[in-house]
Order: C-alpha cells, then structure tokens, then sequence
C-alpha cells in the first residue's frame, strides 16, 4: 500500500454529491477562501504557496510561487486557469473539472486573491461538455454564495470570474498560444521574450496562467499550511500529484500519490493500482509524461515518480500521464501514430515543426506500411535533428513554442530502443504484428 | 436562420459583457452560432464579425484554425473515435474502422439521412475508458463493436436525447450572472493606491487605537 496517506485534491471524486454547493460545503468547500480573504493577506498566501513548493501540475513543472513572484506590477493583471488538458493520456483534469469543479472555481478565487488579479477566466477544454456544465454550474452558485463577485464574504475583495470555452486545438495548451486564443485568434503561440505572460500577457497585461491541478491543491495549502504540503516529498517535488496511468494496465485511472514515494514498478503493478499487466504480458516501454517526453525502457521501473527524478534519466514527468506498452505492441505504430498527432496540431508557424513534423509522419507511415527503406531510419534521425540540433534532452529549441521540439522524442527513442523492430518491418515489407 | 434568433442574440450579447475587449467573445459566439444552426454559417460569421468588431475574413481565419468549428454542414451526431496513443493500444483504430463500416462513411463524411458524421479524433482526456467516443463531445467508453452498434442504435431512437443535445450544444447550463466589479472600477481603485493595501492600513490604523495621527 503506497498511495498517499491522504488525499489533497481528488478527495471528493468519489462523492457525487460534492459536484454541488451543499455537498462541497459540507466537506468543508470555501473555508480556505473565506480564511483568504478575511484573515490572510495576499502576501501571506504567496509566502505560503512558495512554501509549499508547489510546482505547476501542467507540464513545464515551474514553481508556482515563483511563477506569481515574476508578475509584473499593473493596474490590471489577470489570472488564467489552463483547463486545455490535451497532452495525449493526460486526464487529471478532466476529472477535476467534472468531478470537483467548486474546488477549481475556489482554488482559482484564492489564486485571484493572491495575486491581485482584476478577472479570472477559465479556460477549458471545448470538448469537455460535461466539464464545461459543470464549472458554469459551480460558478453561479458560488456567485448566488457570495465567494464570487463584489465584496467576497463581506471582505474588501472584489473579483469577478469568467467560463470561456475553447474550440478543439492541442497548442492552445502553450500558455501564449492559450491567451491568443482567449483573445479571439488562431491559437498561434507568442515568440517569448518579449510575451512572457508574467510580462506581456492577456490584452498586453500582465497575467499568470496556471493549471487547473495547480490551482485545486490551493485550498488544501491555505487550511493547512505549505510547510504541511511540504512534508509530503523530497526535493523539489512536493505534496501529492494526480498520476494518469493508462495503456496496457489492468487497472488504468488517476492515481493521487505522494511525490516521489512511488516507482513507475509500484504504479503499474501494485493491486490499488494499476494492478499490473495482462497475464503473461510484460512491460515493453513506458511514455512517462506525456507524448513529448522520451520512452523510459523495462530496465527503469525502479526510478522514482518525482520531478528530478525523471529528468536524471534523460526524459519528463512533464504532465503526470504514464503510457504502458506491453510486448504485444508495434513501436513503430505507436511511434508513428504519435508523430501523427503532432504533424496534425502543428500551427504551422515555424519551419522545423510544421515541415519536420509532416516529413517524420510520412517516412513513419511507410515504413509502417510496408515501403520503408533501410536508409529511412537514417532520414528519420536526420529530420529530428533538424527540428532538435544533436536530438538532445532537454531538446534544444529552434521554434517560437516547446511542440516541435517535442516531436522527435518518440520517434527518436523509439528507433534507439528497438531499431530492429525498424528493420523488420522492412525487411518484411510491412507490420509484423498485424 | 442563420442570424442569431433574438433570444439568442441576447445570450451572444451577454457573452460580450464577460470580456474587457469584444473580440475574445469570437469563439463562445461561433460556439453559439452551432448551437443555433449546427454548424458556422456565412452569415454567422458577419453577424458575428459584426458584433465583436472585427471582419468577416478574421472570424473565418479564426474559426478555421479549430477543430471543432465547422464551417460545413455537419450530421445531428458528431461521433468522434479516439486514435490516439492510450486508445490506439485498447483497439481504437480497429473501433474507427468499425465505425466506419457500421455508419458507411470515411472520417469526414456524413450519412445520407443527415444523422451522423464521423470523426477521427485526437487524445479526448478519456484514457482509462480506451477506447473512447465523444459524441457530440459527450463520453462514451470503453467501446467495442457491438456497444458501438448499441450506442449509434440509441442515438438514432432518441433514447440518449437527455444526455446527448443536437450537435453544437455545448453547455445546457448557461451564466446567471453578469460582471459585478467593471474593470474601471479595478483601475480606478489601483491608481489611487492599492486599495486593498490602503484599507488593512487604514482598520490597522485604527484598531490601534485613537492615539495615530488623522490626516
């Protein structure tokens, strides 16, 4: 038994009475914002969040403490909560939103506070209909409770918050390209400098974007404590965080564990997880944060669920998603299909990303598909390094957003790590396993 | 139809209201317009243009740029197959290729009596039920071949009309309230000082008792 020895954010997932305001009132719902609000400064809620260690639960793994202490003074900031969750076998959010929206609308009023934020917007995922019903829901009734709108509690804080609803785009998930997009635009991401959004964000103003698991661990902090939050893990890694698990797992879910006490072996075996695999299968690779960070092999099982952790064998934790593949999957299908998903939300902005991406999909396919070449494999590694100079990790950037460089981790660990399974399918002039 | 309805150009007015600058309203509105028609009309989009104060071209660029978008008539039904990774190792390609026979249409088409248009979709954040369907971006999952045939069954009875509204209708649950601090007010208030610092100085000032200095 190592999940974590209590819950902080998906506490009431299971209780569906907690979707409302009376339930999530009576497990305890907006006693840390009132407590925000009336007895805490904003400063005292940063000092505790940097406390905390609280590191951004979307992909790029930034302190979020830091993140509020690059905010540029303004008349006007804003708040953005990133509920775009699109990173293939990333559904923590989807959870979150559907299952515990009061928590998010609260953890953003607290975020909102901290910072002094002039508005909120979440911005969530288009396809997450349910999601999108239940937020708005969550938010008219916090509005009719007063934790929304003029004087929150009968405190001096004023804010309003605002549901905005996006239309289908994985890059809106790059926080410039989310703003862009917020704006009324093609989700095209922001070349930074000079569009930090800390700096330049929002209308121009400056604006933090967090991510909608980020937020959600804010209730808990404000009741609790950072230094309590950061009891839980080591190192930079702190508090609990939402593990997607999926693939070829009996027991695929959102599993919520203490950082860094778990190894990926614990995850997919341990029965009150992932349960392990199907009988007589056996762990062929493993995508340990979503589809841009590189494969992790079966002879690193044993490495820990931790920030640094990951990052010290050359790949992510990135957005927290962990993909098994067993011995009965084709790699270069798998490979191929995620080199597809990038070819397809490429904005088309820089060369490397929207040229590279569609030329690694179609060498991909033939070889899939039966009219590989053996010099492919060559080309293959040619264009990644073309979009990524040396095919290093952390990938070194030539495009305006992180998508591009994203794109050759797969197919580049995927030729390292089973180059024969490559060789093969030309040989054979097409799929083994099919 | 294909200009907003008055009801509907209400809602889209409110919609406005939310945002300090009109144009971030262009997506919600497109998303009204499907509501109202199924898909983004022409005139939508100038009516649309209209209202958030930019061109027609500049909805059309904008609107282009999304997925769920459609500038085309779509069925009743948009059904969406997950390929993705999580889903591609559960069988969501061979659920697509089902799919495809059992609607008989390729990814993009429309059946003839107007009910469905199928969609291959990328990762829909719905993994441990792979492999996943959205229609109409509600959940289904996980599916195989015969729950895929149950599943097109009920929609064409009208047995899921609760849970699955005609294509376009995103959120059935709709804002009540307005914006109640108008950001000038913000401004107003952060130019004259920080008021949130003023007023803890001010209640700090005084709960100190009547001994400080009044200006």
């Amino acid at each position: 038994m190592t999940l974590a020895p209590f819950k902080i954010v998906s506490k009431r997932v299971d209780d569906p009475e907690a979707v409302g305001l009376q339930g999530y009132l009576a497990t305890g719902g907006y006693q840390a914002l009132k407590r925000a609000v009336l007895d805490l400064t904003p400063e005292a809620i940063r000092d505790q969040v940097m406390q905390a260690s609280l590191l951004g639960r979307g992909g790029a793994g930034f302190e979020a403490g830091r993140k509020w202490s690059m905010l540029k003074k303004s008349d006007v900031r804003y708040l953005v909560i990133n509920g775009d969750e699109s990173e293939p076998a990333t559904f923590k959010d989807h959870m979150l939103v559907e299952r515990d929206p009061h928590q998010l609308v609260e953890g953003a009023l607290i975020a909102g506070y901290a910072i002094g934020a002039a508005r909120i917007f979440i911005f969530l995922r288009g396809e997450f209909a349910l999601g999108l019903e239940r937020v708005q829901a969550a938010i008219n009734e916090a509005y009719e409770y007063g934790a929304i709108g003029r004087n929150i509690f009968g405190s001096d804080f004023s804010i309003d918050l605002v549901l905005h609803p996006g239309a289908g785009a994985y890059i809106c998930g790059e926080e410039t390209a989310l703003l862009e997009s917020l704006e009324g635009k093609r989700g095209f991401p922001r070349i930074k400098p000079p569009y930090f959004p800390a700096v330049i964000g929002l209308y121009g103003q400056p604006t933090i974007v967090n991510n909608v698991e980020t937020v959600s661990n804010l209730p808990w902090i404000v009741m609790n404590g950072g230094g309590e939050f950061s009891e839980l893990g080591v190192g930079r890694s702190r508090g609990t965080r939402l593990f997607a698990l999926s693939g070829d797992v009996i027991r695929p879910g959102n599993y919520e564990l203490e950082m860094v006490k778990n190894t990926f072996r614990d995850l997919i075996f341990d029965p009150e997880m992932g349960g392990g695999l199907a009988p007589g299968r056996q762990v062929k690779a493993v995508i340990p944060g979503g589809v841009s960070a590189p494969w992790l092999g079966p002879d690193q099982l044993d490495v820990l669920l931790g920030q640094d952790e990951v990052a010290a064998v050359g790949s992510m934790l990135g957005s927290g998603s962990i993909i098994v593949m067993d011995d009965s999957t084709c790699m270069v299908r798998a490979a191929w299909r995620i080199a597809k998903f990038f070819a397809r939300e490429s904005c088309g902005q820089c060369t490397p990303c929207r040229e590279g991406g569609s030329w690694i999909e179609k060498v991909m396919r033939r070889i899939e598909t039966g009219s590989g070449r053996e010099e492919d494999l060559d080309l293959l590694m040619d264009l990644c390094d073309n979009i990524v100079p040396g095919v290093s990790w952390p990938p070194q950037q030539t495009t305006i957003c992180v998508l591009g460089p994203s794109i050759p981790s797969s197919v580049a660990t995927a030729i390292r790590m089973f180059r024969d399974e490559f060789l093969l399918h030309i040989k054979e002039g097409g799929c083994p396993y099919e | 139809m294909a200009r907003f309805t008055p009801d509907m150009e209400t809602r889209a007015l409110a919609v406005i209201e939310l945002y300090p600058e009109r144009r971030s309203a262009t997506i919600p509105l497109c998303h009204l317009a499907q509501e109202q028609d199924g898909y983004l009309t022409r005139e939508a989009m100038e009516q649309i243009s209209e209202l958030v104060g930019i061109t027609p071209a500049e909805v059309l660029g904008t609107a282009s740029f999304y997925d769920m978008l459609h500038t085309e008539p779509v069925g009743k039904y948009l059904v969406g197959v997950c390929t993705n990774i999580a889903c591609l190792l559960k069988g969501g390609e061979e659920l697509l290729e089902h799919a495809e026979q059992a609607l008989g249409v390729a990814p993009g088409g429309t059946t003839d009596d107007g009910m469905f248009t199928l969609e291959e979709m990328e990762c829909i954040a719905h993994c441990d039920k792979a492999p996943a369907v959205q229609v109409n971006y509600r959940f289904f999952g996980p599916l195989g071949d015969e729950s895929f045939d149950s599943l097109v069954e009920e929609l064409r009875g009208g047995a899921l009309d609760a849970v699955v509204p005609p294509h376009g209708t995103l959120s059935r649950v709709h804002r009540t309230s307005g914006i109640a601090v108008p950001l000038a007010e913000i401004i107003e208030a952060r130019r004259s000082g920080d008021l949130l610092e003023a007023e803890r100085a001010r209640a700090k000032a005084e709960a100190e008792g009547a001994g400080g200095n009044q200006l």
